[in-house]
């Protein structure tokens, strides 16, 4: 069953044509993912790799049946695209962009309130993948195997080191979703973890939480009430400088607030094993299983 | 980003926010100069440094006199000012700013941030202003009022009504503080800010509201879209290894350790720190290199690290846009023109993992090559600890 993303999944890559939408759209296709269009302003009727190119999503929708999509589009246009791609009534929208102003994530998000049917996941994340059926977003597809561990992160590079983890122990991954680490994105913890509790195939979670913000604190306090499959959790930035900006506009910490200790200590009250560093989070979870 | 308060005060005037009129200084005749200008009888000489706390360090003084005005200038300007924010290394005085005293009856306390929770803007106003508002929020935190302001149609009139009732404010006051902080949200908005912070915020005896101080962070993000602001930066404020790196899109953290580590993405460069901590060894710094790095970005972040007198250097590598081949090729070419003659402990996984290690290995570079992460960090430490 997996969440979000499977073999149904008909996917419009907005940005097709830019060195990372073209890139990645290559080794989306290669893992299987049923690339049905490309859309690019002004060069709509063209073709990608035998994709057809549109210049408008509701026109990749109209024609082509696509349901969900990835943003690749440069950071001053992309707040737009992942409005046009709600509007036009894609059920996933699937943000990659890093670096978009967080004042038109504010607008996009308020927009995004009259097209509840419509979620995004991220922007300035890796993606979503259902291994062995779908992958949208710039994760390397050949670390993943199908399986029964979901996973959840903020960040990254540190979703890849959970899943290479679970790999080399032979743990398979149902669904593993990169919520993206900027202050206002769409998709957050506590709807990727329901998901998961809803799914059938998923057994376990790994939940990768980093410094900043009170997402992690939140999702403890939903766990602790409403989730009832193992879970491993681990935080990044435990010894991060205090008001240190560390690459993810997310990842500051102020006043005390959003320490990865305050994070740990909530999500151990909350039943979550915690991976005492970030080379043991698939070891932990493997006794659990 | 950050900008001095004489440079955010500029920029709240053209918004038509009540500042306190005042000239910047870079030398003691141009503070006399200022003093002159401004008239007097009260001065207000003000070190301007990127880091708050200046008032109880001794950046903040006031002169009854135009001589006073100059012999405080002659003491503030190349003086190390070490505050609660700069860190004990301090940071070095090169600007004043000269101002008009001004007559306070009240200090109230003003912030205005992107707030994660709502997806939106907050503003938190209080009773407590001019002392240390996280003291107020750790001790007192019903006395910070919290305002959101909605997207889609800015901060209400009564919003601001409803909290001058809690704060006893009188009903002039309240109209010319819903006209000030009206002009501050849109100034918010039409800057990409990410904080905006008043504090204090004055009451006079004539219930006029002024800034007395801002502090504006901008959304570095946004800065592209506002050349003006992103003149206003004040390289001499910043770290100058940090000033090199993000000159090559690096987004690096100087930090107290002895392990330079170069990582791809900002959660696996914290979780190298991390790990480094937990085998015992100390971080010399944050480096992320990001997902789309050249060759030439790669050398270069050897170079910073380089610079930084590492004892080990641990590059940890889990490429997925990234590719690990990119990263030997950059790895090998900054053994080759810089003098790396420190113990290197690579770590690389993901794509294009196989050529990578190729590419190390036909190097014939002395390379100490780690499966994991904690193997990689564990060695990255004992190496670290012999040299």
């Amino acid at each position: 069953m997996a969440i979000f993303v499977d073999s149904n999944t008909r996917l419009v890559v907005q940005g097709i044509t830019g060195s990372a939408g073209a890139f990645h759209t290559r080794q989306m296709i290669e893992y299987g993912t049923n690339v049905v269009a490309g859309v690019v302003p002004g060069k709509g009727g063209q073709t990608f790799d035998g994709v057809p190119i549109y210049d408008t999503v509701a026109q990749a929708v109209a024609q082509q049946g696509a349901n969900a999509s990835a943003v690749f589009v440069p950071p001053p246009f992309a707040a737009d695209s992942i409005m046009e791609a709600a509007a036009a009534g894609v059920a996933l929208v699937v943000g990659i962009t890093e670096g978009i102003p967080v004042l038109d994530m504010m607008r996009a998000r308020t927009f995004l309130k009259d097209y509840p049917s419509a979620r995004l996941v991220g922007p300035n994340c890796p993606g979503v993948i259902t291994p062995g059926q779908c992958k949208i977003g710039i994760m390397p597809g050949h670390i993943h195997l199908e399986g029964h561990v979901g996973v959840v992160s903020r960040s990254g590079t540190l979703t890849y080191e959970a899943v290479g983890q679970l790999t080399a122990l032979g743990i398979g991954q149902s669904t593993c979703v990169g919520i993206g680490g900027d202050p206002i994105n769409g998709t957050n913890f506590i709807d990727v973890l329901s998901a998961f509790e809803a799914d059938g195939q998923t057994e376990a979670v790994i939940m990768i939480g980093e410094i900043g913000g009170s997402a992690e604190e939140e999702a403890a306090a939903w766990i602790a009430k409403h989730f009832t499959k193992p879970i491993v959790g681990f935080i990044a930035g435990k010894t991060a400088p205090k008001g240190k900006r560390m690459g993810h506009a997310g990842a500051i910490i102020s006043g005390g607030k959003g320490t990865a200790a305050e994070k740990e200590k909530a999500l151990i009250a909350a039943g979550v094993a915690m991976s005492p560093n970030p080379s043991e989070m698939a070891s932990t979870l493997k006794p659990l299983l | 980003m950050n900008i001095h308060e004489h440079q955010a005060k500029a920029l709240l005037k053209q918004f038509a926010i009540p500042v306190p009129e005042g000239r910047v200084a870079f030398s003691v005749e141009e503070a006399r100069a200022a003093a002159d200008s401004l008239g007097g009888p009260i001065w207000v000489v003000k070190a301007q440094i990127h880091a708050g706390g200046r008032g109880k360090a001794g950046g903040v003084k006031l002169a009854k006199s135009k001589p006073e005005v100059e012999t405080l200038a002659k003491q503030m300007l190349g003086m190390k000012l070490v505050t609660k924010q700069t860190g004990p290394e301090g940071k070095i005085v090169n600007r004043i700013y000269i101002e008009e005293g001004v007559d306070i009856a009240r200090e109230l306390y003003l912030g205005m941030v992107v707030d994660r929770a709502t997806a939106g803007i907050t503003i938190m106003l209080s009773s407590e202003g001019g002392t240390e508002i996280e003291e107020v929020a750790a001790t007192n935190p019903d006395a910070i009022i919290k305002i959101h302001v909605s997207p889609a149609v800015g901060v209400q009139p009564f919003q601001l009504r409803e909290a001058g009732v809690r704060l006893g404010l009188s009903t002039k006051l309240v109209r010319n503080l819903t006209k000030f902080v009206t002009s501050l949200a849109e100034a918010f908005v039409a800057m990409d800010c990410s904080l905006l912070e008043i504090n204090p915020l004055v009451v006079t005896s004539a219930e006029q509201v002024i800034a007395l101080d801002a502090k504006i962070n901008f959304d570095s993000n946004a800065l592209y879209r506002h050349p003006n602001i992103a003149d206003l930066r004040d390289l001499s404020e910043e770290e100058p290894s940090e000033v090199a790196a993000s000159s090559h899109d690096l987004s690096y953290i100087k930090l107290d350790g002895t392990i330079g580590c170069l990582v791809n993405g900002a959660g696996l460069a914290m979780a190298t720190m991390d790990i480094l901590k937990f085998f015992g060894g100390e971080p010399a710094n944050f480096l992320d290199v990001g997902g789309s790095a050249t060759v030439e970005k790669v050398t270069e972040a050897f170079r910073i690290l380089m610079a930084d007198k590492v004892h080990a250097i641990f590059v940890n590598i889990f490429g997925g846009i990234m590719k690990c081949d990119t990263i030997a090729t950059g790895l090998v070419e900054a053994a080759r023109t810089l003098n790396l003659n420190v113990p290197l402990v690579v770590r690389l996984e993901g794509t294009n993992v196989d050529l990578g290690k190729q590419i190390l290995r036909d190097s014939g570079l002395e390379i100490i090559s780690a499966d994991s992460m904690a193997d990689g960090a564990e060695k990255a430490v004992a190496a670290a600890t012999k040299a």
